[in-house]
Parts: structure tokens; sequence; C-alpha cells
């Protein structure tokens, strides 16, 4: 360049880069900012992936998660199921989806009549605020769900370092 | 590198329902994350948790990125008979690791 750039220039090139900038760039950024997510359909392709047709009752399983999550990053989650867990009757599988993390399965504990009780707990990440759902297979084969919604304050998963 | 902490009750009562708890040191890299400049920090999980009494499977577990670092889980059994508890994690890379409790029932 052969002389200095004057303020004014400077200024409307940086106004004309602004305006290109975001069509330039915007895609990129934007997959940055927003990874991709679970959605609720894919949760519930999760869910019929795991049960195929058969449906899928409300109750039976109980969900705890605390309401409020301020770390997204280690949420304690209870299941449990009130069951006998006898040769006879018993819960086979406990298995746990989200809707917003990354991939909608979060879990899948088997039990069998050895287990004694179904009551299993663990520590989970949420990305979002959003609910989860617990799906349970019970030894005659019929499935019971219930869900939890937490409001999480600090996600996890898809941060930066 | 075999950091595993187990809760195993020494001692219990024949038909009792025993409470065990595990946690091992991970970090479940999930494999969503970027460092900095953007490079996506490869995925390293714990896959599968089994327990076993005394050879037979009592418990499992598949575990996905949505399981905390340091997995921790709690779940119960049966106490059936005096012997050995053991808990055996696998997961990405190749690993791999195994722990073992005894038990008296009475």
């Amino acid at each position: 360049m052969g002389r200095p750039t004057s303020r004014r220039e400077f200024l409307r090139a940086a106004a004309s880069a602004a305006l290109m900038g975001p069509a330039l760039v915007g895609p990129a950024l934007m997959f940055r900012a927003a990874p991709a997510r679970a959605t609720p359909v894919e949760m519930r392709e999760a869910i019929t992936r795991l049960i195929g047709s058969a449906s899928v009752h409300q109750g039976r399983v109980k969900i705890e998660l605390p309401p409020l999550s301020e770390n997204g990053h280690a949420v304690p989650l209870t299941l449990s199921v009130d069951s006998p867990m006898t040769e006879a009757d018993h819960v086979k599988a406990i298995h746990v989806f989200t809707e917003k993390n990354p991939q909608p399965d979060v879990v899948s504990f088997r039990f069998g009549p050895r287990a004694g009780r179904a009551h299993v707990a663990t520590r989970m990440r949420l990305a979002d605020t959003q609910t989860v759902v617990a799906v349970c297979e019970l030894s005659d084969g019929s499935f019971w769900s219930a869900s939890a919604t937490v409001l999480v304050t600090l996600a996890a998963c898809v941060e930066e370092l | 590198m075999a950091n595993a902490l187990i809760n195993v009750p020494q001692r219990a009562r024949r038909g009792e329902i025993i409470e065990i708890k595990t946690l091992v040191s991970h970090p479940m890299e999930t494999g969503y994350r970027r460092t900095q400049t953007g490079e996506v920090i490869p995925r390293d999980l714990i896959r599968r948790f089994v327990c076993t009494y005394n050879g037979t499977e009592v418990f499992r577990a598949e575990l996905h990125p949505a399981i905390a670092a340091n997995p921790f889980i709690v779940f119960n059994t049966l106490a059936t008979e005096s012997g050995t508890l053991a808990f055996h994690w696998t997961g990405d890379n190749g690993y791999s690791v195994t722990e073992s409790a005894t038990i008296t029932v009475e």
C-alpha cells in the first residue's frame, strides 16, 4: 500500500467487513456455538429402538433428579422400581434418555433376581434444561416410564476447555 | 492407575440386601468438547461396568457420554453366600480395571 489508510477509509472497510462477515463466517460460528444436540424426536427414536413396537406405560419406575442443578457436570440421579425382584417378577433393565444432550442415551442398568432391589444411583451430565426419561423393562416384557425435568444453570458436555 | 473405590459391607446376614457403592477415577471424555483452538478432544469413555458375585453376574451397566466424570454407581445385591464380589470396568483405548471385595455371609 502506497499511502497510509485514512481513518475514514478504515471505518468504511470495517463497516463493509462487518456486513459481509456474518454471511461468511456465520455458519461456522453458529456450528461452534450450537453443536449437534439430540432432540425430543431423537430421544423418542432411541426409546423406540430399544423397545420396538411394545407400548410404554406410565409409572412403576421412579426417577429422582434435583429440580434445579447449578452444575450440569454431575447431577445426582436415582432410579428405583418397586418390584419383589424374584425369578418370576423382576426388573430386567432401566434405561435413561435425555432430549437435549448431544446424544439421547445416558445409561442402561441391567438387573436380575440377584440384585435384590431395583435401586440404583449415579451422577449424570446435563447439557441444558431438559426432561430426562427413565424406561424400565420388567421380566414380563412390559415397559414403564417416568420423567423428571431439571433446570440447569451451568451446562455440561459441549463447553470449550 | 487402578484407582477404584468400592464400598461393600464386610459381613451380612444370608438373604440381606446389601448396598454397594463404586467410584472409579476416569475423565469420561465425551468426544463433543473442543479445545480453544477448535480441535475435538478425542472420546475416552468407560463403556461397561459389570459386578460378579462368586463368578455370577449380578449387575451390569452400559455407560454413555452423559455419565459424569469419575463414574459413581450405587446398586444393591442379595447376600447369598460368603465369597468375592468382583468389579470390572472396561472402556475406550483398552481401558480395563478390576477390583474385588470379600464378604462374609452368616
